[in-house]
């Protein structure tokens, strides 16, 4: 009992000081300080890091492979994009709507496609993605392959408060009952089907929750980038949320979350050599899964480096179990 | 009607394309249980081998489908040597992650290397006249795609049944470990099932350049996923169902596009692929294979 109150303490400390932190870059931002470029590569951090611990959610937790997360990213984009464009609804009216409607998705794709394991699921995914994709490229109400104009309605406060939003869901649904439920899943299905629990509900509500924040995160993108288009929503963009996940170390947020980052900031730095970053990228996950298939983290939290000599005795942080 | 058998046509020839992709997929799957995303771009380094033989070498349509063949048998021990044989114990996960990441490398070492600027095939290496049959005209290239497809296929199926090499390749698929223990060299089967897969689809690389005249650094993505789809729908790690998968793919593929639906062309094989995959998991000719725990 009191581990747990001095590890929710230690939690709100770290929320509180995302929060102080915030307001500082909100007064540089206001005072000029930070000029555009660097605000636009915060405003991509905080959306790939919604976008990472989200996936992170469905790969790291519940260990179901998925590789069509592009597909609820683009669902989130149309639909917050329709919300505000079309039916002048305010923005985070949009971005709710964005989320349910990923989540419904998650709901239809999820339900026939989670019965299928390990690699049948990663091609039903992907395959969900390129429907999705391939359905808003024949859509005229949004614009088919030119896409959709979207006005830049995002601002710091609404994206930190997205992102803290999206960690704590995810960290309290980790540490619950369901989340544990959805770890026995990822550690052995077959052995938590026969230990009572109900392994599709459990995959599909992952599903669900992963894919409405991925659909936050589609309606942040949507009001970033000006413009939509169906291109932009390819397999591509769902092999660069993977390789967040991957390179974070699968089971690890904290992992996915300092991968974000990291990624984005070097990403910003290649854009204007865009093939020697996908080289890049590909090289990182090769070498990653030869010499560390666990990623950089394995499933430890960035909290379990400050007490390390307590988990050694408790066991409770392992290497051993991953999913990779 | 003219234009359903005209669709059929094109809908076969497609197919044969497919099926020949997927062959590779499902014999590589069939041995390692691996789903490899780089058999896609492998196709693309074959169509790429092909139209550099014929354009700067002055080579003949044959000669240049042989050195692409052989030069993808290579590549594909290559790819399998480094990349998959030192995760042969690891997860399948990690498996499938290393594959996504070669075929990410070939695509983007290709754009790299000679740019992402697409390359228009020579149209007249094959000097083949059009045949009319029942009131439908027949181009040259969709009889020669199919002749070339067939016979590899045939030839396929020998190595697979006839030779040494082949029934070694059977009794890895079956059971690794036991033909270990029978004196079976694995690794080499292994990288002659990744030779023969990758020199098949080599060959379909070439003869989709011919067939389409545009090849490009990305081609390989969604005829590699769409063999994949094929390979699923046959029954994977089944030679047969490959080709019938393919086959079927590239037809309903077609009447899609001259029912109308040429935009949603792409979507066809997916949803085909959710489709199987909810009602026939193993495939149309596979057996269901009860898990063991």
């Amino acid at each position: 009992m009191a581990k747990t109150l001095k590890n929710a303490k230690g939690f709100w400390g770290t929320i509180v000081i995302v929060i102080v932190l915030s307001v500082v870059i909100q007064f540089l931002i206001n005072g000029g300080t930070l000029n555009s470029f660097y605000v636009n590569t915060l405003f991509s951090i905080g959306i790939n890091i919604i976008l990472a611990v989200s996936l992170h959610l469905i790969i790291g937790i519940t260990g179901q492979f998925s590789i069509g997360h592009a597909g609820f990213l683009a669902v989130g984009a149309y639909v917050s994009a329709i919300f505000t464009m079309k039916l002048a609804m305010p923005f985070p009216v949009a971005i709710v709507a964005a989320g349910l409607a990923a989540a419904v998705a998650g709901l239809i794709i999820g339900i026939p496609t989670l019965r299928l394991r390990g690699d049948y699921l990663a091609i039903a995914t992907l395959g969900f993605g390129e429907i999705v994709r391939i359905a808003f490229l024949n859509i005229d109400y949004v614009g088919g392959a030119s896409g959709m104009t979207v006005s830049h309605l995002i601002t710091w406060p609404i994206l930190v408060a997205c992102v803290i939003i999206t960690i704590v869901v995810i960290v309290n649904f980790t540490n619950s009952t369901h989340g544990r439920a959805c770890l026995a899943i990822r550690e052995n299905e077959i052995a938590a089907d026969a230990m009572g629990i109900n392994t599709t509900f459990y995959k599909v509500m992952a599903f669900a929750i992963g894919a409405f924040f991925a659909g936050v995160a589609g309606a942040l993108h949507a009001h970033n980038f000006y413009i939509i288009q169906p291109v932009n929503f390819g397999f591509l963009k769902s092999f660069d949320i993977l390789i967040l996940v991957v390179l974070g170390g699968l089971g690890s947020m904290s992992g996915s979350v300092i991968a974000a980052i990291l990624l984005t900031i070097i990403s910003t730095f290649l854009s204007s050599y865009p093939e020697v970053r996908m080289v890049i990228y590909s090289l990182v996950l090769i070498v990653m899964m030869l010499f560390r298939p666990q990623g950089l983290m394995g499933t430890k939290e960035i909290t379990a480096f400050f007490k390390a000599g307590r988990t050694a005795k408790g066991g409770m942080q392992d290497d051993k179990h991953t999913v990779a | 009607m003219e234009q359903f058998i005209q669709q059929l046509v094109n809908g076969i020839s497609l197919g044969s394309i497919y099926a020949l992709i997927a062959l590779g997929y499902t014999m590589v799957y069939g041995i390692v249980k691996l789903i490899n995303f780089a058999h896609g771009d492998v196709f693309m380094v074959g169509a790429f081998i092909g139209f550099y033989s014929i354009t700067f070498l002055h080579l003949g349509f044959f000669p240049a489908l042989l050195i692409s063949m052989a030069a993808c048998a290579l590549f594909g021990v290559l790819i399998e040597r480094i990349a998959y044989k030192p995760l042969r114990n690891a997860t399948r996960i990690a498996a499938l992650i290393t594959a996504i990441g070669v075929s990410l490398f070939i695509e983007y070492g290709t754009i790299y290397i000679r740019g992402a600027q697409p390359e228009a095939y020579p149209n007249n290496v094959v000097p083949l006249k059009s045949i009319e049959l029942f009131g439908v005209k027949i181009s040259g290239q969709s009889i020669l795609i199919l002749a070339v497809s067939i016979f590899l296929m045939i030839v396929l199926q020998f190595v697979v049944h006839k030779t040494k090499i082949g029934k070694a390749m059977r009794a890895v698929s079956h059971d690794q470990d036991a033909a270990k223990l029978m004196g079976i060299n694995v690794n080499n089967t292994i990288s002659a099932t990744f030779a023969i897969g990758s020199a098949l689809a080599g060959a379909a690389g070439v003869i989709f350049g011919m067939y389409y005249t545009k090849i490009e650094p990305l081609m390989g993505i969604i005829p590699g996923l769409k063999a994949f789809v094929a390979a699923v729908l046959g029954g994977i790690g089944i030679i047969p169902g490959a080709m019938v998968g393919g086959l079927l793919l590239g037809v309903i593929e077609a009447l899609v596009s001259a029912l109308g639906g040429s935009l949603w062309r792409d979507a066809v094989a997916f949803i085909v692929l959710i489709l199987i995959l909810i009602f026939r998991p193993a495939g149309l000719f596979g057996k269901n294979v009860r898990e063991k725990v």
